[in-house]
């Protein structure tokens, strides 16, 4: 796979665009996995996935080629990811986070009142993991998305955010924290629900 | 020992505690941070429980069938260059035409009783849907071009100056009626947008690399090609939705 993905740069650079297809036919689904941890929505999701092959493809003569393309374009989706969260900050469009005043299948199943459908509960339980998502910065929810998802060594995060070891670590330390406040009365369902 | 810190179980978690040892051994003697670390495996698990909408085997393919004209269209613009934008001069007039009806017909409505058909709310958002679309794709084009201008010291950026000017004042006209319209996220792209169009007319219409590099840092940084294919998408989206929902 890298060395095919090395090859497909390499001819891309050579003027050979269909070869560029190779790239986005292999990276494509991990990406959208990755931006849609990143985002929580499909739709932007997509356009992280879209926007992250223009940027690569713009920067191609950029690619160091002792890096994986897996990872160069990890790095460029979650810079456009983060652009994207920073967007919607400012705007403040969390439109879709929950009135507190309503309180979740899973509020009420953890203060102890009849069980609703439990596979509705699981649905829930993810769409709680998400809302508690978005309430972490872009570096906290990115930090925290490489290391718990895609599994990367601090050190690895490190290099895709610019940051040094000890912030790296810091902003996974402050994401936990934070989800811990938010979904830690909620948090021993994950093991109940299907 | 002490108690271990969240931190410490964090990185412990993830297998990159400086001690695992130690700490598994400090574990199965502490009452008090076992549970602290049952704790935090049960947020672990939570976090795990985040379902993903999948796709395809084929998600690829459709990536690349959506990516293609875009790369396609790049590689017109760097060939054909300008030739190409000139020809959409006349739709510039008319959207800003379009937006002065659009503007027309919001502020003189409550004073001015219309005789007859008048532009139904609806009718008029779309249109200045339409015509925003089409402002920030011509935008888009002109930043696409400076973007990838080719290598050369001096570069001659007078020709994106140029369109960059035309540009400006139907980006003021839009701006002021998306922030009439209540769409605080358009006019907030398009008074980035008019920054970085001001940006490029106050600049040398002759270019070091090392300028143009500059200028495009800029660009990228502040995201805007990104920003308006959001909005421009989000538009395709909503339309024939009233402007309001894009705030």
């Amino acid at each position: 796979m890298g060395g095919s993905d090395a090859a497909a740069v390499a001819e891309t650079l050579a003027g050979d665009e269909e070869a560029f297809a190779g790239l986005v036919e292999r990276h494509s689904r991990n990406l959208f996995r990755l931006a849609y941890r990143m985002t929580g929505n499909e739709h932007d999701a997509e356009e992280v996935v879209q926007e992250t092959f223009l940027r690569a493809y713009r920067r191609l003569d950029q690619f160091k080629a002792q890096a994986s393309v897996g990872t160069w374009l990890y790095s460029i989706a979650i810079n456009c990811a983060r652009d994207l969260l920073q967007q919607q900050k400012k705007h403040q469009e969390h439109r879709e986070l929950e009135s507190p005043e309503r309180p979740s299948a899973l509020e009420r199943e953890a203060a102890g009142e009849p069980l609703p459908d439990r596979l509705a509960l699981s649905a829930e339980l993810s769409r709680q993991v998400a809302l508690a998502l978005r309430r972490l910065t872009s570096k906290e929810r990115a930090a925290l998305v490489l290391r718990h998802f895609e599994g990367l060594s601090i050190e690895e995060i490190g290099r895709t955010l610019g940051l040094r070891p000890s912030a790296t670590k810091n902003s996974i330390f402050r994401a936990v924290r934070k989800l811990r406040r938010v979904l830690g009365p909620l948090a021993p369902l994950a093991r109940t629900t299907p | 020992m002490s108690h271990l810190t969240e931190a410490q179980l964090v990185l412990f978690h993830y297998g990159e505690a400086a001690d695992p040892a130690a700490i598994e051994a400090h574990l199965e003697g502490c009452s008090r941070c076992a549970a602290s670390h049952h704790d935090l495996q049960q947020l672990f698990a939570a976090l795990d429980r985040l379902e993903v909408p999948q796709r395809s085997g084929q998600y690829g393919a459709e990536v690349w069938r959506r990516l293609r004209p875009q790369l396609v269209r790049r590689a017109e613009l760097a060939r054909d260059g300008w030739l190409r934008v000139r020809t959409w001069a006349w739709a510039s007039a008319v959207a800003a035409l379009v937006v002065a009806a659009f503007l027309a017909g919001r502020f003189w409505r409550s004073s001015e009783p219309t005789l007859a058909g008048p532009i139904a709310p609806q009718v008029r958002a779309r249109i200045l849907l339409v015509a925003v679309g089409d402002h920030l794709e011509r935008s888009q084009m002109v930043l696409f071009e400076l973007v990838n201008a080719k290598a050369g010291d001096p570069i001659d950026i007078s020709s994106e100056q140029k369109w960059s000017e035309k540009l400006l004042p139907e980006n003021r006209l839009y701006r002021l009626s998306a922030a009439r319209a209540g769409a605080a996220g358009v006019a907030s792209v398009l008074d980035e947008l008019e920054r970085t169009l001001l940006e490029i007319v106050h600049s040398p219409a002759q270019l070091s690399a090392a300028e143009l590099e500059r200028i495009r840092q800029r660009i990228e940084a502040r995201g805007i090609l990104f920003k308006i294919r959001v909005i421009g998408s989000h538009m395709q989206q909503k339309s024939p939705a009233p402007l309001a929902g894009l705030t």
